[in-house]
């Protein structure tokens, strides 16, 4: 039972992937953008603790926290530079 | 692993899937900036709430002892999920996208024209 619904799992997360990507390619404005890619990285950090659950090990968190910090640091970065013009001022 | 765990666990996965998918189906379904900002942040919450929560309990049953590390990925997503959208509010007021939103009616009416002023 719970590989069914690991299984269904993957694909609906799958599925977000190619919506956010989706929204990446055609997003009229730079704002679009940048909040798809926020989404693929929650995405991502999904799909990693799915995989952790499916393969039994614990690794894939350590995975998920970095991605979790790294993708936030992105997302302040870029729309820093598109507020300000500028990261670090 | 006994079945009503398992059916718990079903649940919670297939739970948070589903949410992480509509949270990104909103963002190709809406029609405005304002509105898709709406979606991934239910994505960021409770879909990733509920496999976290999911593999919390995995692992406490399977592994050994309590696992509590999830939480720590649970906590910093719902530390910087609102800032985030916070900015990329403050971006889209930046570059002035404009809102599918019907202006308030007092600033939608027109002005009444002005009284031509008759040269002297």
């Amino acid at each position: 039972m719970l590989t069914a619904a690991l299984a269904l799992a993957f694909a609906l997360v799958a599925a977000a992937f190619a919506l956010s990507f989706f929204r990446l390619l055609k997003g009229p404005s730079a704002a679009d953008r940048i909040l798809a890619l926020d989404t693929l990285y929650i995405n991502a950090i999904a799909l990693l603790v799915l995989l952790g659950i499916k393969l039994a090990s614990p690794l894939y968190f350590e995975a998920a926290l970095l991605i979790a910090l790294m993708g936030f640091v992105g997302t302040v970065a870029l729309s820093k530079f598109l507020l300000r013009g500028d990261i670090i001022e | 692993m006994n079945t009503s765990t398992e059916v718990l666990l079903s649940v919670l996965v297939l739970a948070g899937a589903v949410f992480t998918f509509i949270g990104s189906l909103s963002l190709v379904r809406f029609k405005d900036f304002y509105t898709r900002l709406h979606g991934p942040t239910k994505a960021s919450t409770l879909g990733v709430g509920c496999l976290l929560i999911a593999s919390s309990v995995f692992f406490s049953i399977t592994g050994t002892g309590l696992s509590l590390h999830e939480i720590l990925v649970t906590l910093f997503l719902f530390i910087t999920a609102p800032i985030s959208a916070h900015l990329l509010a403050k971006v889209a007021l930046h570059l002035g996208l404009h809102s599918i939103a019907p202006l308030p009616a007092d600033v939608a009416a027109p002005l009444p024209s002005p009284t031509p002023v008759p040269h002297p």
